[in-house]
C-alpha cells in the first residue's frame, strides 16, 4: 500500500524514493532534492531512530535553527533542513514550528510513544490532507494517494462543493472528497491513540485599531519593508540547486527579481508567460523588467487551445473543481521549467493579500465611501477606474454600475460586506445544481459556516483588514498557493517559494494601517514606495492588472467543442452524474458553441461545470485508469 | 403569438437563468436585485432588444427604470414602437405631399 500510495506522488518527486514500515507505522517519501543532495534522503531518523521524518517543503532559517541547536548539544549527521526538523522537534517538541520561517508539511513518528505529530506551514504554501480507512490513519501531500487505499470513499462532497461555488475555494479542513480532511494552514496535529487532536499554533492578526500607534515614520517603515523583503529573499535562495524566478511584468514578481539578483553572482533565469490575446499579455512590461534587469529569460505563449487541451490535467493535479482556466498556464510554465533544469522558483506570490493589493479591497474602498458620500459624483469616475482592464466593465451603462456596486444600508452591517459582491456572482452558479443536489444542501448558507470558524477579535479590524484577512486566509491556501501554485507547479516537480509570505513580512505587513497599504485607491502604496528605484518606474506606475486566462472559450474553438468537452457535458452524462441539471447544461452550452458567453458568471459556471465533471470521472470510475497512466504528463 | 412580456420574459430564463425559473418570478421583480441579471448581463440584454425589435438604445436609456424587469422592458419596447411608428407615418405623410 505504501508503495502505491507514493506512486501516486511520484511527479513531486521524482529524484529519489524511501520507505520505513515498524509494526505500528508506515511512511514513504518521494523527494525532489534540493538541498543536501547526498545527505537528505527520507524517510529520515534522528541518531536511534527513534523518530522518523518525512516532509516536504524548506524551512528557509534551518542554517540559525541548526547553529542554536549545535550549541544546545545536538549533533548534525548531514546538512538537511529535514534534519533540523527532527532536532529541533527533540529540543522543543511541539512548539518547535514556532520558530520554523519556511513553507512545510511533515510527519514524525515517535516509535517509543507511538503518537505521529504532522504540522503545515502557517501560510498554507504546502499541502497536507488525512483520512481515516476505519482504524487505519491515512495521510500524505495529495488527496489520490490516498484515494488508493479501499478504504477512503471517492466520493465528491456536496458541501463543499457548495463552498466553491460560494468562495471559490473550500472551508478547511473540508475537501473536494467526502471524509478526506486537509490540515488547515497554521495547524499542528498529534495523532495518539487513535485519536486526532488538531490545534492552531498561529493565525493572522491584525491590530484592532486601524490608527497609525507605531510612531515609525512612512519612510522607515518603507525601509524596513524593503529590509525584510531582501532578507526573505536571501535565505529563499538557500539551495543546492541553481533557483530561478517567474516574471510576470507586474510589481511583485519584479520586485522579488530584483532583489534576488542582488545576491546571486550570475544572470539569473526567469521565466514568464505570454498569451496571444492583448487582454491577457503583459509582454510589454516583462520585456521592460527583463531589459532593466538582464535577466535570461524564456517564456511559453499560451492560447485557449492549449488551455483546453491541458485541463483536465490541471484537475487531476487540483483535485478539486475551480471557477476559473488561470492554473493551466502556470501548469505550462512549470513544465518550462522542469524542462530547463530547474526545480526552484522565487514568485511574487503573496503580495496582494498582505500588502493590499487586489482590486476587492478597492471595490470595498469605493463601496465604503460610496455609503458615506451618497451623491458624490465621482462614483462612476471611480468604478470605471477599478476595472480598465475588463472591457465588459467600460461598455457598461453608468446606471447599472451604480445599481450593482451600490451598498445597501444592510450590507454595511455585514462584516463580509468586502466579499459579499463577490459571493453573491458566484452563488449564482448554484442554479445548475440538479434537484438531488439542491434537496441535498437544503439552502444551506457557507457563509454561516465561514462566520463560525473567524477568529474572536475578525468584528474588530477595520473592515480593510477584514477584507484582507478572508484573502489571505481562505482564497489564498484555498486557490491560489494550491490550484494555482503548489499542485501545478509540482505537477512537474517545481517548488515555488514566496518572500512576500515570509512570516515576518507577514506579520509586519498585517501591523501596517490601512492607509499605507492603500492610499486612496493606489494598491500596494509602501511596496511601491520601496520599490523606487529597484524596478522599472513603468511597472511602479502601471495599473495592476490581475493575472487571467482565456476562460470558457479555451473548451469550445470556433463555436465547437473540444471531443472531451462534449462527452462530458453531454445530457446523458450529466445525467448519470447527477450534480447538475442536464437542461440548464446545453442551454449553456448551447450560448457557448454561439459565442455567447458573457461575463463572469457565463464563464465560471462553464469552467466550474467543466471541472466538477472532470473531477467526478477521473477519480471516479476513470480512476484506475488514470493511475496507470500517472507517468505520463502533458 | 407570444406577447411581448412572454419574449422578454422566455429569453430572460433562457439566457441568463439556463431555464432554471424555479417558481418563476413577478413581471415586476427587479433583475438586479434578485441577481438574475449580473452587471454584464446587461449588455446581452440590450443587444437581444436592439436585434429583435429593431431599435437602437440611446446612452441615456441605459437606466434600469426601462431594463429592470419584465415590465419595465415591455413598456420601453411599446414606447419605442411606438415612437418608430410615428416616425415612419411622418416620413410617409412627407411622402405623399
Amino acid at each position: 500500500m505504501l508503495g502505491r500510495m507514493s506512486e501516486m506522488l511520484s511527479h513531486r518527486g521524482p529524484d529519489a524514493r524511501g520507505t520505513f514500515a515498524d509494526d505500528h507505522a508506515g511512511l514513504a517519501h518521494t523527494r525532489l532534492s534540493i538541498i543536501d543532495l547526498q545527505g537528505g534522503g527520507q524517510p529520515m531518523g534522528n541518531e536511534d531512530g527513534s523518530l522518523q521524518i518525512v516532509f516536504n517543503g524548506e524551512i528557509f532559517n534551518y542554517l540559525e535553527l541548526r547553529e542554536d541547536l549545535i550549541k544546545r548539544g545536538h549533533h548534525f549527521a548531514t546538512r538537511s533542513d529535514t534534519e533540523v526538523i527532527l532536532h529541533s522537534f527533540e529540543e522543543f517538541g511541539e512548539d518547535c514550528v514556532q520558530q520554523m520561517n519556511g513553507q512545510w508539511a511533515f510527519a514524525i513518528w515517535d516509535r517509543m510513544k507511538r503518537s505521529l505529530f504532522l504540522s503545515r506551514d502557517r501560510m498554507g504554501v504546502r499541502p497536507l490532507f488525512y483520512a481515516f480507512a476505519g482504524r487505519t490513519f491515512l495521510f500524505g501531500s495529495e488527496i489520490k494517494a490516498l484515494l488508493v487505499h479501499p478504504g477512503v470513499k471517492r466520493t465528491l462532497d456536496l458541501r463543499a462543493l457548495d463552498e466553491i461555488f460560494t468562495f471559490w475555494h473550500c472551508l478547511p479542513p473540508n475537501t473536494a472528497f467526502e471524509g478526506v480532511r486537509e490540515l488547515p494552514p497554521g495547524h499542528s496535529a498529534t495523532l495518539a491513540k487513535g485519536r486526532l487532536t488538531i490545534r492552531k499554533y498561529w493565525e493572522l492578526q491584525f491590530p484592532e485599531s486601524s490608527e497609525d500607534g507605531q510612531g515609525a515614520s512612512e519612510e522607515e517603515r518603507s525601509a524596513e519593508l524593503l529590509e525584510l523583503l531582501r532578507d526573505a529573499t536571501r535565505i529563499r535562495l538557500r539551495a543546492d540547486v541553481p533557483v530561478g524566478a517567474y516574471l510576470s511584468g507586474g510589481l511583485d514578481s519584479t520586485v522579488v527579481t530584483a532583489l534576488a539578483r542582488q545576491f546571486v553572482p550570475h544572470r539569473l533565469r526567469t521565466f514568464s508567460i505570454r498569451f496571444d490575446d492583448a487582454e491577457f499579455d503583459e509582454g510589454a512590461y516583462q520585456q521592460a523588467a527583463i531589459r532593466h534587469l538582464q535577466t535570461d529569460h524564456q517564456e511559453i505563449y499560451c492560447d485557449g487551445a492549449t488551455i483546453g487541451r491541458v485541463f483536465p490535467d490541471v484537475i487531476w493535479h487540483a483535485e478539486k473543481p475551480i471557477l476559473r482556466t488561470a492554473p493551466a498556464p502556470l501548469f505550462l510554465l512549470s513544465k518550462l521549467v522542469h524542462e530547463s533544469g530547474f526545480k526552484v522558483v522565487l514568485t511574487g506570490e503573496g503580495s496582494d493579500e498582505v500588502l493590499g493589493g487586489y482590486d476587492i479591497f478597492k471595490e470595498y474602498k469605493i463601496r465604503h465611501f460610496w455609503a458615506a458620500h451618497q451623491d458624490s459624483r465621482l462614483r462612476p469616475l471611480l468604478l470605471r477606474r477599478l476595472y480598465p482592464y475588463l472591457k465588459n466593465i467600460g461598455a457598461q451603462p453608468e446606471a447599472y454600475l451604480n445599481a450593482f456596486f451600490h451598498p445597501d444600508a444592510a450590507e454595511q452591517e455585514d462584516p463580509f460586506s468586502s466579499h459579499q459582491p463577490r459571493w453573491r456572482l458566484t452563488s449564482g452558479l448554484k442554479l445548475f445544481y440538479s434537484a438531488d443536489v439542491k434537496a441535498e444542501l437544503n439552502g444551506r448558507q457557507p457563509a454561516d459556516d465561514l462566520g463560525l470558524r473567524l477568529p474572536p477579535a475578525f468584528l474588530k479590524w477595520n473592515g480593510f483588514h477584514r477584507a484582507q484577512y478572508l484573502e489571505a486566509s481562505y482564497l489564498m491556501p484555498g486557490y491560489i498557493l494550491s490550484s494555482q501554485g503548489d499542485r501545478v507547479a509540482m505537477a512537474h516537480a517545481v517548488e515555488g517559494r514566496f518572500p512576500f509570505l515570509d512570516c515576518r513580512v507577514v506579520e509586519f505587513a498585517a501591523a501596517l494601517p490601512p492607509r499605507l497599504k492603500m492610499k486612496v485607491l493606489q494598491e500596494k502604496y509602501l511596496l511601491k514606495r520601496c520599490a523606487r528605484g529597484l524596478v522599472p518606474d513603468a511597472v511602479i506606475r502601471r495599473h495592476k492588472q490581475p493575472y487571467r486566462a482565456p476562460d470558457a472559450r479555451s473548451f469550445f474553438p470556433g463555436g465547437r467543442p473540444l471531443d472531451y468537452i462534449d462527452a462530458l457535458l453531454s445530457a446523458d452524462r450529466i445525467r448519470q452524474d447527477g450534480v447538475f441539471e442536464p437542461a440548464a447544461v446545453q442551454r449553456l452550452v448551447e450560448k457557448a458553441r454561439r459565442g455567447n458567453l458573457a461575463g463572469l458568471r457565463d464563464n465560471m459556471a462553464m469552467v466550474g461545470i467543466v471541472s466538477t465533471q472532470l473531477l467526478l470521472h477521473r477519480f471516479g470510475r476513470d480512476f484506475h485508469v488514470e493511475e496507470q497512466h500517472n507517468g505520463e504528463r502533458s | 403569438m407570444a406577447s411581448v412580456h412572454d419574449e422578454v420574459r422566455q429569453f430572460v430564463i433562457d439566457n441568463f437563468l439556463f431555464g432554471q425559473a424555479d417558481g418563476g418570478f413577478s413581471d415586476d421583480i427587479s433583475f438586479i436585485e434578485s441577481g438574475i441579471i449580473d452587471s454584464t448581463g446587461v449588455l446581452e440584454l440590450i443587444g437581444f432588444l436592439e436585434e429583435r425589435y429593431q431599435f437602437q438604445l440611446a446612452p441615456t436609456e441605459l437606466v434600469p427604470e426601462n431594463l429592470d424587469s419584465v415590465n419595465n422592458l415591455a413598456r420601453l419596447i411599446a414606447r419605442k414602437r411606438k415612437a418608430s411608428e410615428q416616425a415612419q407615418q411622418k416620413e410617409e405623410y412627407g411622402v405623399c405631399r
